[in-house]
């Protein structure tokens, strides 16, 4: 009866199943968490703009400081009668979990909406699996799976009208990044469908139900043995009821709509002999392999589960073909030791149930086996489908498999023939290869979007990213054709090839999914003359054989040319209408045309000029290439192996590094995610577009061009000048011009290959050329140009001897660049302004430093594999790094410290015990060392292997346990290190109380004022005024100080640093934490792409915050007590610049002008007094020295 | 005292126009000002390009990192409405009309010739009284002459002048060759009024950082010099009204002006460095001189010392030095 026409529109999982969500709810509270973020975020939107849920209400979003937070919040929003949604996935699941039991045990209509992810166990994933949505299956929460995006929207109105009708609380999921991130086509439910879906008499229960003091009930009670259980079995009827008023409901919304959902839909031959059991995405790929088969003979089909919790003996037997003997379960979780996984489980005893009530619909138990797939979005196809039925059809199917990896190791995986391919030629498959920052993957989604508004086209769009955040490849894999599109995999074979990025070509087969005869499309730098011989073999080899047509366009000149700087992508988009013939040219350009207007129109008319301009320009420089009949080129492509990598790079990680680490079977992996550090110098991933180049003869060694590059790629060193008598040619060098070390050479090189080419070297540089100021003592300049020459003087340079580091008397900002970093060469953003801080830290304690790293941006590029930035010195040493959780990571750090305290002690112990074999006064050294200072460590390290000398000499059974622990005598620098999101929110409680413990523990705060990693929630170190995710319009409300309730314990070292501002009081900050023998915590300001502007102004910007009073500089120590002064050192100078100079240069403060010029003026007004008042409260703070105590009192 | 004049068709109280500058920003600032005494307000220029340039670079910032990793789609909020440079521009114009009685003048600064025309339509539509076209044009080009500078110039005031029918005035640079035969050529194309001259950001050298500095210094009265030698060269020669601005400070000046041919001043530094009230007290020290001096009104000294009735035009006709040199031939 719907009375509103339903509208079809391109969305993701995500986007269908808040749309629903959003209508369905008065409230939503949320915390951001991949791959769920963009439900929460769009919900946030949408009411941002006064979008009304069914009832005219606008839901009110809250977004809190953890998933935690999130569900309480959620619980009692419930408990007061509203109708509340919240959106997660994995850790964040799992940190709801004990608020689920309440919920559900409180029979609450409530309906959470989960992208199924990976739970973290041997590593973090960030992809999809079952394993976070298995961990609640104790809850009580009836659990509703939705195998793609149209699923997602229906089942989330679904799950909601049986919640409401039955009281009992929902999970919906689906696949995370697969559903969750997949565009397709969608019909939208109307308001008036969900009207009719929801009863108002439920809605009326639900509110009657709430707490109120007009008719008072108490929940929560605590009850007793005598009574719990009794009381805790009351609710079985409503889990009993619930499979059927599900199944009602489903076929109500049949009614409605016209599409058919059931608890457990059977596809496939209804005499089927062998059938899989699924859940999720991976249902789609069974049933249209399914159908291939059985359109070739065989006897085979699919149940698909949809009601997982409760799991409905009957109805799930009845939708069991009679003839069935075998049955292959697949879950998409892991669950080591038990009997098996949660889904064979439940359907073995669902099986062995129904045998015992008789209601078996086949004369004998079916043989049933259960399989693993899909773990951390790993592929899932039609073939590995296909080789389930092939194991089902042998004559003992193995009991146990995993199907889409090669297990070597308990051989359990099944083989499978990847010739075997089900899709249609009829549907157009197009993979395009791009760059994170060329806009590839923004206009893909658009060209879905046309296909979908301007054709009766089915489209799908899926993407995939590598694990950088700079320099990242992102491969698009889009498919249209004139049948829905279910096809939850990547392309294969695909007709259509695009390569936005000339530079894949040196290593990248990314022609090797392209089927004979496709299109391959190049943005080539080249001519329509000389681009085919710019070509390695490989390539042309592969467009020869495969008879591809070769297109070419040198898209980067007509960007230039049309004030598109980087961003190719409405080039490359018209490209590809104009050769596919989708859709007829004109009329695609005017598609394209017209969804530039829409996406641009709210940014100004300049923009969408210069985009139009871009696709005027694009045909006439887009050729059509001839195709020799032989290969032409003298290039070959690269490797990623090289002969210098040590074993387990070449076979591990350099196989990762090359995209293939799908093909690595099991036996190559480290069994407990143990792997090994220093290993991103062999990346080599060659993503600058400039690169630095020094000039001695401007340069006044201050090395802050190596302070601030974030990467560690540009360094310089001090050298004996007879240690490079056979430098190679045009290795350039200096004396060092320093009276304290005289005698000594100094060189500054670029690693020309590690290097993003953001440029923050030369924005520092103090120094330029006198006679032509445009010149500084560096330079960015075309990689093409010097490369290959600075290659090789940064592997002569890396092989120079490391000075001394206890002849570094003083530290400062240009003397700790002389110390080797030991981490280097990260996937962080080009410009990063966090990892400057890591790299100072690994130069300054990198021997003796363990690193627990919460999750985020600093765990992302400081882990993600295939590459490992933290690395090793020449003696083997080198920081020792671990990411456990979000929200734990205080605690696991200070568990770290115990640990090693432990250790320490136990060494001191059996140091003592003996004494008398080792010799007095060796002991004595070793338990009474002042070990401040590289002089002092360095000394202590002698003395640990004069000990080892001795231990060797000495026959006592604990002389071997000694050591083993004697390093542990040699001081540790624990560091606890992470973001705000960490810090400020879900990490605030422990750390707030490690620091109030006595612990030497130091704590580094990469303070970027959002939460960065999973795309810029307002955290609560959002300083007022800036527009974050959650704050859309601007923060109201000022930054949480949390250096000012640190120095509340008064036991603790505070620092507030911004290297930008002052790099040496940045050094000091370091180097006063580490020597405090208490806690201590820096809050590092973090400039970030979340701030949006040019990454190489990032110093400047700093330099501005601090001068404008915005970020003031700062050390607490409490040392200084003791000596009657006052603990707060104030480091910044006095605000003499502008508070508003300092918001006008970011686009998260300047779009809230944009947005509403009046509230940008109130929260500016709100900035420059928050300053202020924060600048007086520290000034004052400054002057108080505490009393002394005499111990009778002041 | 009457001091009242006529300018761009607006019968005006007095010839002390607050010119360009942040001024207009401020409605309160704005209201004080017509209390002051103010006869018209003159709002500063939008500039085309910079705000197509905030447009970019707002886009490029959201555009940061979008896309381009697993975990985060974007970076920041995409908010539905955006108020771009103009938007902003606009609304203030309706603001100050509804604020104050007195004229309101809107000042664009295009860089094409469909950005002159599209926004000057929609200057009209805002409520604007009269359109002040800043024609600031850095030549750096060493292949465009002086000719086609002008020819560019005068194709925008043609084409505003079709496209709106608010009396314009054209604001100019104190660099052109032949300004009698420009003026008389804008005049001709539909220009109302002249405004002379413009000044603008001029970069300094740092001689110790090695990098150009752009400040924006206040005027001084010494500026007026030049202006008052371009004004007393038109008035009265072409059909339209003369307005100066840059240097005008003081009563002294307001008179020169006015002397030389001026029907207007514009005036910002000394408002900017004395407030409002600063144009008050100014007015009545006008009224006061000219009163002592045996004037019944200011339009008695309009255009006295202008080139046509100046009793030395040679001053103006030739240079300084001239005269100099005849008082020695003189001797």
């Amino acid at each position: 009866m719907a009375t509103t026409p339903r509208n079809i529109v391109t969305i993701d999982g995500n986007e269908a199943a808040a749309h629903v969500a959003h209508r369905l709810s008065e409230v939503a509270v949320i915390y951001p968490i991949t791959p769920s973020s963009t439900m929460g975020e769009l919900a946030d939107d949408w009411s941002a703009h006064g979008r009304a849920n069914i009832w005219n209400g606008v839901p009110r979003i809250v977004e809190m400081q953890s998933e935690a937070g999130a569900i309480g919040a959620v619980h009692g929003a419930l408990q007061a009668g509203a109708l509340c949604t919240t959106f997660t996935a994995s850790q964040g699941l799992l940190l709801m979990i004990p608020n689920m039991f309440k919920i559900a045990g409180e029979l609450t209509s409530f309906v959470m909406h989960v992208a199924a992810r990976s739970v973290a166990t041997h590593a973090l994933s960030l992809f999809g699996d079952h394993s976070d949505v298995m961990a609640c299956r104790p809850t009580g929460f009836a659990m509703l799976s939705s195998i793609n995006s149209q699923e997602a929207h229906d089942q989330a109105a679904i799950a909601m009208a049986a919640s409401l009708r039955s009281r009992v609380p929902f999970l919906h999921f689906f696949d995370g990044f697969r559903t969750s991130h997949e565009l397709n086509r969608v019909e939208l439910l109307s308001d008036d469908d969900l009207r009719e879906l929801i009863k108002p008499e439920w809605l009326d229960a639900h509110r009657a139900r709430a707490l109120t003091p007009d008719k008072p009930v108490i929940r929560g009670t605590a009850q007793n043995p005598d009574t719990f259980f009794q009381a805790r079995e009351a609710c079985n009827s409503y889990y009993d009821r619930l499979p059927l008023i599900v199944e009602e409901e489903m076929q109500r919304f049949t009614a409605l709509t016209g599409r058919a959902y059931s608890p457990y839909e059977y596809v496939g031959d209804p005499a089927a002999e062998r059938i899989v059991v699924i859940m999720g995405s991976g249902a789609e790929t069974v049933s249209e392999t399914v159908m291939h088969l059985v359109a070739r003979g065989e006897h085979v089909g699919v149940l698909i589960v949809r009601l997982y919790r409760p799991f409905a003996v009957d109805l799930f037997i009845a939708a069991l073909p009679p003839t069935i003997r075998n049955i292959a379960v697949l879950d998409r979780t892991k669950e080591p030791g038990a009997t098996g996984e949660p889904l064979y489980q439940d359907v073995i005893t669902a099986l062995f149930q129904a045998r015992q009530s008789k209601s078996l619909p086949m004369p004998e138990l079916p043989q049933v086996i259960g399989g693993r797939y899909g773990l951390s979005s790993k592929e899932f196809t039609p073939a590995m489908a296909k080789a389930v039925f092939d194991e089902l059809a042998k004559p003992s199917p193995r009991p146990r498999f995993t199907v889409g990896i090669v297990d070597d190791v308990t051989h359990l995986s099944l083989s499978v023939d990847e010739t075997f391919d089900i899709e249609s030629p009829e549907t157009v498959r197009a993979l395009f290869f791009g760059l994170g920052a060329d806009g590839t993957v923004g206009a893909n989604k658009n060209s879905i979007k046309i296909i979908g508004d301007e054709t009766e086209l089915f489209a799908q769009g899926y993407f995939v990213y590598d694990s950088k955040k700079s320099g990242a490849m992102t491969t698009s894999h889009l498919r249209f054709g004139k049948d829905p599109i279910r096809a939850p995999y990547l392309i294969r074979q695909a007709s259509f090839v695009a390569c936005h990025q000339f530079q894949f070509l040196e290593k990248m087969d990314v022609l090797d999914r392209a089927a004979p005869q496709a299109v391959f499309l190049l943005n080539a730098p080249y001519s329509k003359v000389t681009v085919w011989d710019a070509l390695p073999r490989e390539i042309q080899k592969q467009i020869i054989d495969k008879q591809l047509q070769f297109f070419a366009i040198d898209a980067n000149a007509v960007a230039k040319a049309t004030g598109m700087g980087t961003r190719i992508n409405t080039i490359m988009q018209t490209c590809f209408f104009a050769i596919s013939g989708v859709l007829p040219r004109e009329q695609a350009i005017n598609a394209i045309k017209e969804a530039i207007r829409k996406t641009y129109s709210k940014r100004g008319e300049e923009v969408i000029r210069r985009n139009f301009q871009a696709v005027n320009q694009t045909l006439e420089n887009l050729h059509k290439i001839p195709v020799p009949a032989y290969v032409t080129s003298n290039l070959r492509q690269g490797t990623f192996e090289q002969p210098q990598m040590p074993d387990f790079v070449k076979r591990i990680t350099s196989v990762m590094m090359a995209g293939r680490g799908d093909a690595l079977p099991v036996s190559a992996f480290p069994i407990d995610g143990t792997w090994p550090t220093g290993t991103a110098k062999y990346e080599k991933r060659n993503i600058a577009a400039e690169i630095p180049q020094w000039n001695p003869a401007i340069c006044i060694q201050c090395n802050k061009c190596a302070f601030v590059c974030p990467h560690s790629a540009i360094r310089p060193k001090l050298f004996d000048p007879a240690a490079i008598a056979d430098a190679p040619a045009g290795f350039q060098s200096m004396p060092y011009q320093a009276p304290d070390m005289p005698g000594l050479s100094y060189t500054l090189q670029v690693a020309p290959e590690d290097c993003t080419g953001c440029g923050l070297c030369v924005e520092v540089c103090p120094e330029r050329d006198r006679v032509n100021p445009k010149d500084k003592a560096i330079n960015m300049k075309p990689p093409a140009e010097i490369r290959d020459r600075q290659r090789a003087n940064y592997a002569y340079f890396l092989d120079i001897p490391e000075i001394d580091r206890s002849r570094l008397s003083r530290l400062t900002a240009k003397t700790t660049q002389f110390l080797l970093p030991l981490f280097e060469y990260s996937g962080a953003c080009a410009g990063c302004g966090e990892t400057p801080y890591i790299k100072l830290l690994t130069q300054l304690f990198g021997d003796r430093l363990l690193i627990a790293n919460a999750t985020g941006c600093s765990s992302i590029y400081g882990g993600n594999l295939p590459t490992t930035p933290y690395t090793t010195d020449s003696c083997g040493r080198g920081p020792a790094w671990a990411n456990s959780l979000f929200e734990d990571n205080a605690e696991f750090g200070l568990g770290i410290l115990l640990g090693v305290t432990e250790h320490k002690s136990h060494a001191e112990r059996v140091l003592k015990e003996l004494s008398a074999q080792i010799g007095q006064s060796l002991v004595d050294e070793l338990l009474t060392a002042n070990q401040q200072g590289e002089a002092a460590i360095a000394d202590q390290r002698k003395r640990v292997a004069s000990l080892r000398r001795v231990l060797a000499e000495i026959k006592n059974p604990n002389a071997p346990l000694l050591d083993q622990l004697a390093d542990y005598l040699v001081k540790k620098s624990i560091w606890l290190v992470g973001g705000d999101g960490w810090a400020y929110d879900i990490g605030y409680g422990g750390l707030d109380h490690v620091l109030s413990l006595p612990f030497d523990l130091n704590i580094l705060v990469l303070d970027t004022e959002v939460y960065s990693n999973t795309g810029g929630q307002a955290s609560k170190s959002t300083p007022v005024g800036a527009a974050a995710k959650f704050a859309s319009s601007g923060k109201a409300t000022q930054k949480k100080d949390l250096g000012l309730m640190a120095m509340s314990y008064r036991n603790a070292y505070v620092a507030s640093v911004a290297f930008g501002s002052n790099d040496n009081q940045t050094v000091k900050a370091f180097v006063d934490a580490e020597s405090y023998p208490g806690p201590s915590i820096i809050v590092a300001y973090s400039h970030c792409i979340a701030h949006g502007y040019d990454m190489k102004l990032g110093p400047d910007q700093q330099k501005l915050a601090v001068d404008s009073g915005v970020w003031p500089l700062y050390r607490y120590d409490p040392r200084q007590v003791t000596q009657g002064l006052p603990p707060l050192h104030i480091d910044s100078p006095p605000a003499h610049r502008g508070v508003r100079d300092y918001l006008q240069n970011e686009t998260r403060f300047s779009m809230v002008e944009k947005i509403d010029p009046d509230r940008f003026k109130q929260l500016s007004l709100a900035s420059v007094r928050n300053t202020a008042q924060r600048l007086a409260l520290y000034k004052e703070l400054s002057h108080i020295a505490y009393p002394q105590t005499n111990g009778k009192g002041i | 005292m009457d001091l009242s004049t006529t300018y761009l068709g607006f019968k005006l109280a007095n010839p002390v126009i607050p010119g360009a500058s942040p001024m207009c920003d401020d409605l309160s600032l704005v209201k004080r000002l017509e209390d002051a005494g103010a006869p018209m307000i003159v709002m500063h220029s939008v500039f085309q390009e910079q705000f197509e340039r905030e447009e970019v670079a707002v886009a490029r910032g959201m555009e940061q990192g979008q896309y381009a990793q697993a975990e985060a789609a974007n970076y920041l909020p995409d908010p539905e409405q955006f108020r771009l440079g103009p938007d902003h521009y606009l609304e203030q114009i309706g603001r100050i009309k509804r604020a104050v009685k007195i004229p309101v003048v809107a000042s664009l600064n295009g860089s094409t010739l469909g950005g002159w025309t599209d926004y000057a339509e929609k200057i009209e539509q805002a409520g604007a009284d009269a359109l002040e076209l800043n024609i600031y044009n850095p030549v750096l080009d060493l292949e465009l002459s002086s000719t086609m500078v002008e020819q560019q110039t005068l194709e925008v005031v043609t084409a505003v002048r079709h496209a709106v029918s608010l009396p314009l005035a054209v604001k100019l640079s104190l660099n052109y060759t032949a300004l009698p035969y420009f003026a008389r050529r804008l005049m001709l194309a539909g220009a109302n009024g002249l405004v002379l001259f413009n000044r603008f950001y001029q970069a300094d050298i740092d001689i110790e950082r090695l990098e150009l500095r752009r400040d924006l210094k206040l005027s001084t009265s010494d500026e007026l010099l030049p202006r008052l030698r371009a004004v007393a060269g038109l008035a009265g020669r072409i059909n339209c009204d003369l307005a100066i601005t840059g240097g005008v400070h003081t009563k002294e000046d307001v008179i020169k002006a006015t002397m030389a041919g001026a029907s207007a001043v514009q005036m910002a530094s000394a408002l900017l460095n004395n407030g409002p009230w600063y144009l008050l007290r100014l007015l009545e020290e006008l009224a006061g001189w000219l009163e002592t001096h045996g004037y019944s009104s200011l339009s008695e000294i309009r255009g006295s010392m202008s080139l046509l009735r100046t009793p030395n035009p040679a001053a103006f006709e030739r240079g300084n030095y001239m005269k100099i040199l005849n008082a020695w031939e003189s001797d």
